[in-house]
């Protein structure tokens, strides 16, 4: 009877070790489950500083008036249709630009370079992500400002095109990275194919790696242009803050974002300024839960299986 | 068994330690928070608000150092609204204000604190309308200005001021700088330039800091801005400025802003929520001394008295 419960005993977990492994997994799931608690106390937080202003809004002004006047001693007004389009059209054009940028570099460094090469240009391009927004803004600011009103016929150099270059350098490195991520995912068997059929290395990212691919290159895309949608000091900094519709890429613009970080500071907790400044930030809240939604979907490829 | 359960004892040990290293971690924020601040016992004044007496604050505040040690005075801008939201808030002992307290927001820090706040009145700024150096203009009215800058008004362009073209300029548009609408800067222009009854017309550039708005002007030849008369630089013109069409412009400076022939100068103030606490009062006592109102003459405003040594 003495000898078998030795090994019982060698096998038998420790108490403690037990009761901290089971402490370790409850800490690990509340930091899962704490993303989906800050979003939801981030959301309320914000709808609960905006609400009271919901219904008195006159909602054909705030969508369709470029008229933002929320200091006004006569008539306050809080139209954001300029800033709407501001933010949507520096997003626009940053994405012509860095779309292509992207997703070039995303195939060249996936399918075209191997050893040290692959490896430098993945870490040059991370470095790209690292830059802190104010630092692009300061560049915009004091570079690109002083570039563009030398070199192109701009009257201002704080525009559009200033803050959607700035954008596009931001948004790049995460197209790149997701991007090569979608193409590593491709099966090597694809390609194999491919070239076993005799296709060219171009033909070979043409007709077989892209189309594989789609899905997350369109959610690297969504990505990019997610994070042009967010960001605030850069455009604050190098667009020149002008709350009007652009007419040509020359002129300065005005971004949702950039109104909120420029009058927050400012406004009287409570006053109606203060929450106009909270809707916009639900407006802002929809549009990149939209973007995000829509390259979740994409990730999972349900536009591929719909569509 | 001795040693067995000696090594199992410190395994648990082991992970109880990292249990207590992470709730430690997450606890630590909040602990260093309620720290007290290093050199506790010295007496701190903040003093929050308008961007404009940023400089001059900052100015007094480390000129106050030398006088009396025991006192430290932090100063923060932001503007005139964030300042007099710090009284409201509590976070502020003085408020620095380029424009009069709002029968509103009086109410409302009366309504906190069960106090009247206190004015007190420490020099005047006066606001220079600034344009590139390249530019031939010399001299615009108040009217011009309205025309400007005012909603409705009919002047977009250069030539219609008789302008000619700019060099360097590349559009006859006038480029207008302007202020983020919470600015005390932006509430006084509006009021002078383009009345007490309107509103500024869309599409300036609304800058967030008085420096910024004489950087953007003097990187850009078509544009037009007004800021105070401190941060002039070497890149900007200043305009002389006429309160009609017709009549001789003045330049802005301590004379003419004391004799009030310059039209747009206004005064700058303090605000503390109710009656100050000893160290603050004597603060903002020795900030109305002659010894504070050089100070405001030194860094480019204008004192309250004509005595201080009055350097343009």
């Amino acid at each position: 009877m003495n000898q078998p419960p030795a090994p019982l005993l060698r096998r038998e977990r420790p108490r403690l070790h037990r009761l901290a492994e089971r402490g370790l997994e409850w800490t690990l799931r509340a930091c899962g489950y704490s993303a989906i608690f800050f979003v939801l106390a981030i959301f309320l937080f914000v709808f609960r500083e905006g609400a009271p202003l919901l219904p008195k809004l006159d909602w054909a002004q705030v969508l369709f008036s470029p008229e933002w006047y929320p200091t006004s001693r006569v008539h306050v007004r809080y139209g954001v249709a300029a800033m709407i389009a501001g933010t949507l059209s520096v997003t626009a054009l940053a994405m012509v630009l860095a779309v292509p940028f992207g997703l070039g570099a995303a195939i060249f460094v996936s399918e075209f370079c191997t050893g040290r090469v692959k490896e430098t240009l993945k870490v040059v391009i991370e470095l790209l992500a690292a830059i802190p927004s104010i630092v692009w803004g300061f560049i915009g600011l004091s570079v690109t400002n002083h570039l563009i009103q030398r070199y192109l016929p701009a009257p201002v150099g704080l525009n559009l095109f200033n803050a959607a270059c700035l954008l596009a350098l931001m948004s790049v490195p995460i197209i790149v990275s997701i991007g090569e991520d979608a193409l590593k995912a491709v099966p090597d068997s694809y390609c194999e194919a491919a070239l076993a059929l005799g296709a060219t290395r171009w033909q070979t990212v043409h007709r077989v790696l892209l189309p594989a691919a789609r899905n997350g290159l369109l959610a690297a895309v969504l990505l990019g242009v997610g994070r042009a949608i967010g960001e605030t000091m850069a455009v604050l900094m190098a667009t020149g803050h002008a709350n009007q519709f652009p007419h040509s890429l020359f002129d300065p613009i005005r971004t949702l974002t950039a109104t909120i970080a420029a009058e927050l500071g400012e406004t009287a907790v409570g006053s109606d300024h203060y929450r106009m400044l909270f809707v916009i930030g639900l407006m802002l809240f929809t549009i990149t839960f939209i973007v995000n939604l829509l390259a979740d979907l994409a990730v999972r490829g349900v536009r591929g299986k719909t569509g | 068994m001795g040693p067995e359960t000696g090594k199992k004892r410190a395994r648990g040990r082991r992970a109880g330690a990292l249990l207590a290293a992470l709730a430690l971690a997450a606890g630590v924020a909040g602990c260093a928070r309620s720290a007290p601040a290093p050199g506790a016992g010295k007496l701190v004044i903040q003093n929050i608000g308008s961007d404009t007496m940023v400089n001059l604050a900052q100015a007094w505040a480390e000129e106050y150092a030398a006088v009396a040690p025991e006192v430290s005075v932090e100063v923060s801008g932001g503007g005139s609204g964030l300042g007099i939201a710090a009284l409201l808030n509590g976070t502020a002992d003085i408020a620095n204000s380029s424009r009069r307290i709002e029968p509103e927001e009086k109410a409302r820090i009366s309504a906190r604190t069960g106090q009247e706040p206190r004015e007190f009145l420490v020099g005047f700024d006066a606001l220079s309308i600034y344009v590139h150096r390249n530019n031939p203009l010399e001299e615009i009215s108040l009217e011009d200005l309205h025309d400007i800058y005012a909603e409705g008004g009919p002047i977009d362009r250069w030539s219609q001021l008789g302008v000619p073209p700019i060099p360097g300029a590349r559009t006859d548009r006038i480029i207008r700088v302007s202020r983020q609408n919470n600015s005390g800067t932006y509430h006084y222009f509006r009021d002078v330039v383009c009345g007490r009854h309107a509103d500024f017309k869309l599409g300036s550039l609304d800058m967030n800091g008085s420096k910024d708005v004489v950087e953007l002007v003097s990187r850009t030849p078509a544009a037009i801005g007004y800021s105070g008369l401190g941060y002039q630089t070497d890149q900007v013109k200043m305009l002389r400025v006429a309160r009609r069409r017709g009549q001789r412009g003045v330049l802005p400076s301590v004379a003419t802003t004391l004799d009030q022939s310059y039209p747009i100068a206004r005064p700058m103030f303090m605000y503390t929520p109710g009656e100050p606490p000893p160290h603050v009062r004597q603060y903002l006592d020795w900030v109305l001394s002659p010894a504070g109102q050089k100070i405001v003459a030194l860094t480019g405003y204008v004192p309250l008295r004509t005595d201080a040594p009055a350097t343009p």
